[in-house]
């Protein structure tokens, strides 16, 4: 670290908020500060595609898939699109996959920052507005094709149920009720959790819904990658409850991913819905 | 023109030092103790919201005693530092010895620059390793100086009863439980007798390397103290120690003028300035126009003296 005294700056009383302590301190840090030159820059990274989330009893699941493209180019098949925002929350990112990555750590660092600085955690609402102010800052670049679209989800313990909010990319955020879903096969996968969703699932229920609507969201865009049984690569799923969240080991979602492709061996468009 | 007297240089920075050390007698004692798995910090510390025992982050943990509000601004410090070097290298490169270094560059700054008071501040570091041979533990005094401490460290208040208390009993390597019950006896030791620390009194926090999660501090709950701790006998709570009268105290009314005091209500023998309560000034005899006779129309019939023309006492 530094090798005199601690800047002023760093022993001033005030903000308990990291970026903007960054804001003053070293802006460069910041990905929002950045000047990209004008023109459209969508082409020149990685895009991260779909995510998806739903509330169950006694908690709440967000899943990702695992593919990354440049156009037609598959950038990458095992992204990680799923993080851990803090203990009870978690946060999925589509859109320009180097800009949203680095979003994603700003935003945890700023929560955690909050924790340590303030002895408390920021209430479920205090959180959700955070990542909006984040991806409000982001609005310049996104008007040049580096948009980055979050979908935040965690247990709410104040209200103690689990909740979903979504954005735009102005930074508007949008509470969800069951479910949601972001990125480009969003569509799909919204349509196969409408018919899918039942609001007394318990955990494992919950995650084969979202998996299965990952699955129909693979099937019917390129930019969504579906499970990859060759290379044993399955989807990211983080399951939040009142005990706090953890990523699902990828041996658990394998079963469910396995039971789902068999059972899709037999039914490719996945389970029947009741007509009425 | 006065002449500024001359000090020199040993007697300004022996002056400096002892008011240093006098504010951080003041205060109770922190105790940090290496156990099995990690540091433990064991404080007696009735305020459940000004703590004395901070998470700086994954591996790292802080504690000092002195002016709460000084060693605040430190771990505020502290911790964005520790934010700002993970987020823009990698949480792994946050080090103890980094810190350490800064605050001890910090405190020894401000103790030998003439223009400021020195911090009344003494402050632990700790850090965890994957092993407990790779804990680390810095002690960090008022005028810079950094000391690896082994086993176990005191500091604040009766820092040497306490640490001699430590010496007979501690063992490196205990379990969680016996160095809790070692350090909180060590705290409730003093040189005329032993007392029981009420547990809601008990600031108790460790860095855990057995926990799961990346961040491995963590403080100890009142329920989980009164497991470990048992049955101790009658609660004893300490006395008032000057650190808890530094804040709030309202105004008193003593009764009789204290110049010292700028919060009294009683002034003595100097009248207020103004009425203390609807802000009038007070009535002062008029001054006599010139050529008018003392008993004249405009002459307040309230103050019962005659007045008095410039120049009269």
């Amino acid at each position: 670290m530094s090798d005199s005294r601690l800047p002023a700056s760093f022993m001033t009383p005030g903000t308990s908020s990291f970026a903007d302590f960054l804001g003053v301190e070293a802006p460069d840090l910041l990905p929002s500060r950045r000047a990209v030159p004008a023109g459209n820059a969508a082409d020149l990274a990685p895009h991260g595609t779909t995510i998806v989330a739903a509330t169950f009893d006694d908690g709440v699941v967000m899943a990702g898939d695992r593919r990354a493209t440049m156009g037609n180019i598959i950038a990458q098949r095992d992204i990680q699109k799923v993080f851990p925002a803090d203990e009870y929350s978690v946060v999925g990112i589509a859109g320009t996959a180097g800009l949203a990555v680095e979003m994603v750590r700003l935003f945890q660092t700023e929560l955690e920052h909050y924790e340590k600085i303030e002895g408390s955690t920021l209430s479920m609402d205090g959180k959700a507005n955070r990542l909006a102010a984040l991806i409000r800052a982001n609005l310049g670049m996104a008007m040049q094709g580096l948009a980055v679209v979050p979908l935040f989800a965690g247990y709410d313990l104040a209200a103690d149920q689990g909740r979903i909010f979504s954005y735009d990319v102005t930074g508007g955020r949008y509470e969800e009720t069951a479910f949601h879903s972001v990125g480009s096969g969003s569509l799909f996968a919204r349509g196969s959790l409408k018919k899918l969703y039942r609001d007394d699932f318990d955990a494992e229920e919950a995650v084969t819904a979202v998996i299965q609507a990952l699955y129909d969201a693979a099937d019917d865009d390129s930019a969504t990658g579906g499970p990859d049984i060759t290379r044993r690569i399955f989807p990211v799923v983080h399951v939040i409850t009142p005990d706090g969240g953890r990523r699902m080991p990828d041996d658990e979602v394998s079963v469910i991913a396995d039971r789902i492709l068999a059972s899709r061996m037999q039914r490719p468009d996945g389970p029947a819905a009741a007509l009425t | 023109m006065s002449m500024p007297f001359y000090v020199s240089p040993e007697q300004m920075m022996k002056d400096r030092a002892d008011f240093a050390r006098k504010g951080i007698a003041r205060g109770r004692s922190v105790v940090a103790l290496q156990y099995a798995d990690g540091v433990l910090f064991v404080s007696e510390n009735p305020s459940q919201a000004l703590h004395k025992v901070s998470e700086i982050y994954d591996r790292i943990a802080f504690a000092a005693v002195g002016r709460y509000n000084e060693f605040e601004n430190l771990r505020i410090a502290g911790v964005r530092l520790a934010d700002m070097r993970g987020y823009a290298y990698d949480r792994r490169d946050v080090t103890g010895r980094g810190l350490a270094n800064a605050y001890a560059q910090t405190l020894g700054t401000i103790f030998s620059s003439g223009g400021e008071k020195p911090y009344e501040v003494e402050i632990f570091v700790a850090e965890i390793g994957d092993t407990a041979a790779d804990d680390q533990l810095y002690r960090l005094t008022y005028d810079g100086q950094v000391a690896d401490e082994h086993g176990f460290a005191v500091m604040g208040g009766a820092a040497d009863v306490v640490a001699d208390h430590l010496e007979e009993h501690y063992s490196a390597g205990a379990s969680l439980d016996d160095a809790i019950r070692v350090a909180v006896a060590a705290l409730g030791h003093s040189e005329s007798d032993d007392r029981v620390i009420p547990t809601g009194d008990l600031e108790v926090a460790v860095l855990d390397r057995t926990r799961t999660q990346p961040r491995k501090f963590l403080r100890l709950r009142e329920t989980r103290l009164v497991e470990v701790l048992g049955r101790r006998g009658v609660e004893e709570p300490d006395a008032a120690a000057p650190e808890d009268a530094l804040a709030g105290s309202g105004p008193r009314h003593s009764g009789h003028d204290d110049p010292a005091d700028p919060t009294d209500q009683v002034s003595g023998a100097t009248p207020p300035l103004e009425d203390p309560v609807t802000g009038e000034p007070p009535v002062a005899p008029p001054v006599a126009p010139p050529g008018v006779p003392p008993d004249g129309p405009g002459t307040p019939p309230s103050t019962g003296t005659p007045p008095t023309g410039p120049g009269q006492v």
